[in-house]
């Protein structure tokens, strides 16, 4: 049961072979079985998850059920639940129990699934490994002694263990993509804009998108089809209509077009994780693509580009988190500005804190030219390297992460080392373009990650080519050992 | 790029931050080894490019104007540090 | 030495939206604390903004109408301060790209002359909320329902110089924006506010002195008290060799005094930027159409136009046109009796009159136009006299609303048969044979007696020329 596609599990509760209370009751059991080794759930929502398991139930019953209904999932904590703690992964909102839900909770809620808990993260969705969160670090279910990728780390490894079939994911440089390469999953950033941000807490506003992280294409095209469209709550939202992901995961990719960067296969790749991509790659020549080497100069400035936008922009959306209206507020302030600085001081950790700093710094007077406004202007000469490579060719191929999962700790004095984490994943984001990252090999027991960019609103497409690959390669079926039964 | 103490310490002000006078150096070294990574972008010239302050080439989109919200006080102010007569409390502000 | 004022004013006019900039809570004021601030106004995580429609018009109205530059493209950018009315951490306003620049308005000084203002931008923003120093142990209340209210910020050029051309450009702003219907102009209630930039140089010096700031003034009397305190403070401190601190300062309305805010002793630095949450605004051609369709003839346009087509004085044609509902009054009344002058009367005289007792917008008087327009129609065809008029218009004003059935029922109409005037002259002349004989013998002014006793016998019906005239007559024969 464990290891079923959401058709399967569909299928399942459409024929009665099993109700949703008990494929619910399944999960929170395996759950309670493996999360206290892998710390993937801050909050375990059981009361509620069987209770909207018993709804869809008799939804079934009296045949009024869509595809999704009754399918558990978890969300990651940063997508406001109304009446169950969100935190985001911080000590800051270690008190706050949501007034409202996500537009995207609303949706899957309105699709029929049990929501079974809210997932791990790093601390505001700030960091490549989910060490940086108040809740503890998250283990890798492949090798617990090593990281799961952040930020939405608690996603990918319940995905990976099979404590959830599914969960989503947000994604600012790489958040979704770069655990789900580390786990072994499938993992999808659709084109900005094209879900709702509304209740999901802001890191960095222009850069910020909901996603999924599931075991295949097909899994993450059910959910994505549920999660994505227009919002009038959200002014950055895209007016466009909805799409059916499903009905073209199975287009053939004869004469499709991957362009390879050789800027994401030079310095800083992992040279055992650079082959397992290039064999992937090789297996789309078999399906009929064609592979053209391309260029996008302006690779090694994402990195750079990305932490003072990234940073300006969470520092401004974190200056609400001041202790007057909800979360923490600091013991005893002397004054007005104590209880700012030590609630502030004292709710936000040390990498918030970092990139906080970084952010304000970045926009203070005498500064902004140089570091803000320069970076936007970078941010511009990336976005028109990824223009002109979509003149030549159809999809973007590349590693996801340079390197398989990291020993836990090893990355943690140096956040420099770790921003590198996401070379690779970053400048998607600056572009607005959506990504993937599809399971393809394992170097010494570890997943690694292909990553493929499309250009904007082509997940249909992107969905599609990755399908296509995952009907002649299993790694997506594999389960790290510990967790197959 | 190197950020001085004071400097960290200002940024940390700016910021509303308090920060331990033990782990200002270390900040200052992180924040410092942060600025030199993003200091790479230097090297590319950008006189003649726009700024890019979103991903979509779209404008802003507005709303009707119509009262849509009800009064939800007694729910928004049940996860609030402190309220008093539907105020919420902080330390006395001094104009 | 001598000095010269150099004072700018920041303008902050409430715009009469019915739901926030960016959100659909409601603007009305007075309600309990804290119940009109919505998920939005109070920041929680993860909720956006979405730009209010009419906010966006009623500022390209103001645009409009003070002839300003109206760009295609304007930006939202996030000013960020930590104050505890702030739920965001962070105002939403508008920086380097408003949605109004470079406009101007005609102020008329003391002596007449005419001035012209240069107003820099004005540009759209979030109001903050309250806080409300009453005691609560020591602590401070926040009520956030103002929070997120539309602001349009009005920035003048530093080009006003003395405390009555800031009150006299005021002014003229304050009619405008109310004129528009872009906004109440309530002060009492803060919709209409304004910080004032001061400072002073030796005259003739071209550069400016160091200049402070004076927040939140809401009444014209207090922006002419704090502008002249503030401006012999500091040629005060010049003079005695001191310096102007750059401040912000909160003027004390009991004391007289402006004082520095304390709170604010920090420079800030507001590290402004482009708000990711919004896109740029587009104004396009059409709407700057569809707002110029809506665009009310101006007070200066409308003043000039009474004076020609309605022959009114300047001074009554300024009072007027001060107000655009009792202009469009007005002139319902003076096109609808032909009466322009005497409409003019009514509106300044009785009419002001009971709308002050009552304190009492001309848009909610019990008088209708058509009814005042009636009321003069009767006047000038002799039905009543000026006097009943004025005697009946209690009645109107408490809701009697057809005239003619008014002076019917109360048998008002003025008695214009000679016949009768003549009878009743007879009658008054016989009942005071001794008065007939000493206006006769020369004293002419006992003429006042016989009109008022004939007045007062045909119940002030009688048509007082006629009555003077044919008094005359008999009291000659």
């Amino acid at each position: 049961m464990y290891n079923k596609s959401l058709n399967e599990l569909s299928a399942a509760l459409h024929s009665g072979e099993v109700s949703s209370v008990e494929l619910t009751q399944y999960f929170l059991d395996r759950i309670k079985r493996y999360d206290g080794e892998i710390n993937s759930f801050i909050t375990v929502t059981e009361e509620q998850a069987l209770a909207s398991a018993a709804k869809a139930d008799k939804s079934i019953a009296a045949g009024q059920a869509g595809k999704l209904t009754g399918i558990p999932m978890a969300h990651k904590d940063i997508f406001c639940t109304d009446g169950v703690k969100t935190t985001c992964g911080s000590r800051m909102l270690d008190n706050f129990i949501a007034p409202y839900n996500a537009t995207v909770v609303e949706k899957l809620e309105d699709a029929g699934m049990p929501m079974l808990g809210k997932l791990n993260m790093d601390e505001f969705a700030m960091g490549s490994s989910n060490e940086t969160s108040f809740y503890g670090a998250v283990k890798n279910p492949w090798d617990s002694t090593r990281v799961p990728g952040g930020s939405s780390g608690g996603s990918a490894a319940s995905v990976a263990a099979r404590l959830t079939p599914i969960a989503t994911g947000t994604d600012t440089g790489g958040s979704i993509r770069q655990p789900a390469s580390l786990c072994g999953l499938t993992g999808i950033k659709p084109t900005y804009g094209r879900v709702s941000r509304w209740g999901m807490i802001a890191f960095a506003s222009s850069l910020d998108q909901a996603g999924v992280l599931g075991r295949s294409a097909e899994d993450c095209a059910l959910l994505l089809e549920a999660m994505v469209g227009f919002d009038e709550k959200d002014s950055t939202s895209v007016e466009r209509d909805t799409e059916d992901y499903t009905s073209t995961l199975s287009k053939p990719l004869d004469g499709l077009k991957i362009g390879l960067p050789k800027e994401y296969f030079g310095e800083g790749l992992d040279a055992e994780v650079g082959k397992v991509v290039e064999a992937a790659i090789d297996e789309y020549k078999k399906l009929g693509a064609e592979v053209v080497e391309i260029s996008l100069p302006n690779t090694h400035l994402a990195v750079p580009a990305y932490y003072v936008i990234a940073p300006a922009e969470c520092s401004s959306n974190l200056s609400r988190f001041d202790g007057v209206r909800y979360g923490y507020r600091c013991e005893d302030p002397q004054d007005l500005t104590d209880m700012y600085m030590r609630s502030r001081g004292e709710g936000f950790g040390s990498e918030v804190k970092n990139r906080i700093m970084i952010g304000t710094y970045a926009l203070s007077a005498g500064y902004y030219d140089a570091y803000y406004l320069k970076a936007q202007k970078v941010r511009h000469l990336i976005s028109d390297d990824f223009r002109q490579a979509f003149e030549q060719v159809d999809v973007i191929m590349g590693p996801t992460s340079p390197v398989t999962a990291f020993k836990i700790g090893e990355k943690t004095d140096d956040p420099v080392a770790m921003y590198l984490s996401d070379i690779f994943t970053i400048a998607v984001n600056l572009a607005g373009l959506p990504g993937m990252s599809i399971p393809a090999g394992m170097v010494g027991g570890l997943p690694v990650g292909l990553q493929l960019i499309g250009n904007y609103f082509a997940e249909g497409r992107l969905l599609n080519i990755a399908h296509q690959y995952q009907q002649l390669a299993d790694w997506h079926q594999q389960v790290p050992a510990g967790y197959t039964d | 790029m190197s950020l001085t103490a004071d400097e960290v310490r200002k940024i940390a002000y700016l910021a509303r931050l308090s920060i331990q006078e033990e782990n200002i150096q270390t900040y200052a070294d992180k924040l410092s080894g942060i600025l030199d990574l993003v200091a790479q972008m230097e090297a590319v010239g950008t006189d003649q490019v726009e700024p890019m302050a979103h991903p979509q080439h779209m404008t802003q989109r507005l709303r009707e104007d119509v009262v849509t919200e009800s009064n939800q006080r007694d729910k928004f102010q049940a996860i609030a540090p402190a309220t008093e007569a539907g105020l919420y409390l902080v330390p006395k502000v001094i104009e | 030495m001598a000095w010269e004022t150099v004072i700018g004013l920041e303008i902050h006019a409430q715009l009469a939206t019915k739901s926030k900039i960016f959100s659909g809570a409601s603007t009305a004021y007075g309600a309990e604390p804290n119940t009109q601030a919505c998920a939005v106004d109070l920041a929680l995580p993860g909720v956006l903004p979405v730009l209010n429609k009419e906010a966006v018009r009623m500022a390209v109205k103001f645009g409009l109408a003070l002839d300003a530059i109206v760009p295609s493209r304007s930006v939202f950018a996030r000013k960020n301060y930590f104050y505890p009315d702030l739920p965001q951490g962070y105002q939403i306003s508008q920086f380097d790209l408003p949605i109004v620049a470079n406009g101007h308005l005609d102020i008329t000084l003391e002596n007449g002359d005419t001035k012209r203002i240069g107003v820099t931008r004005a540009h759209l923003e979030q109001d903050a909320g309250k806080s409300l120093h009453e005691d609560f142990h020591g602590l401070t209340g926040i009520d956030l329902n103002r929070a997120g209210t539309p602001l349009l910020e009005i920035v003048s050029e530093p080009d006003i110089r003395n405390a009555k051309e800031a009150v006299a450009y005021m002014k003229k702003i304050h009619a405008l924006v109310q004129y528009l219907h872009i906004c109440d102009g309530n002060m009492a209630e803060g919709s209409f506010r304004c910080d004032a930039n001061v400072s002073v140089r030796p005259l003739g010096q071209e550069e400016f002195g160091t200049r402070t700031e004076i927040k939140n003034l809401n009444s014209f009397r207090f922006v002419e008290r704090a502008i002249n305190y503030e401006v012999e403070r500091q040629i005060d401190l010049l003079e005695s060799g001191g310096e102007v601190v750059q401040e912000t300062r909160l003027f004390d309305s009991d004391k007289g005094e402006t004082r520095s805010m304390r709170s604010k002793e920090e420079a800030n630095d507001y590290r402004y930027f482009p708000c990711p949450d919004l896109l740029p605004v587009e104004i396009t051609e059409e709407l700057l159409n569809e707002v110029r369709e809506t665009l009310p003839e101006l007070p200066d346009a409308k003043r000039q136009r009474f004076i020609s087509e309605f022959g009114l004085s300047e001074k009554d044609a300024s009072e007027i046109s001060a107000n655009r509902d009792i202009a469009e009054y007005f002139e319902q009344v003076a096109t609808g009796s032909g009466e322009a002058k005497m409409a003019a009367n009514w509106i300044m005289g009785d009419l002001s009159a009971h709308l002050n007792k009552e304190d009492m917008a001309i848009s909610n008087c019990p008088v209708s136009a058509q009814t005042l327009t009636v009321l003069i129609q009767r006047i000038t065809d002799k039905t009543i006299s000026g006097k009943i008029a004025k005697d009946i218009f209690p009645d109107l004003w408490a809701g009697e609303a057809d005239v003619d059935a008014l002076i019917e029922s109360k048998g008002l109409k003025q008695i214009t048969d000679t016949g009768a005037i003549e009878a009743m002259i007879a009658e008054v002349l016989a009942q005071n044979p001794s008065q007939v004989e000493e206006f006769r013998a020369g004293k002419e002014k006992l003429m006042g007696f016989f009109v008022g006793q004939v007045m007062k016998a045909s119940k002030g019906k009688a048509n007082p020329g006629q009555v003077n005239e044919i008094l005359r007559k008999l009291l000659k024969a």
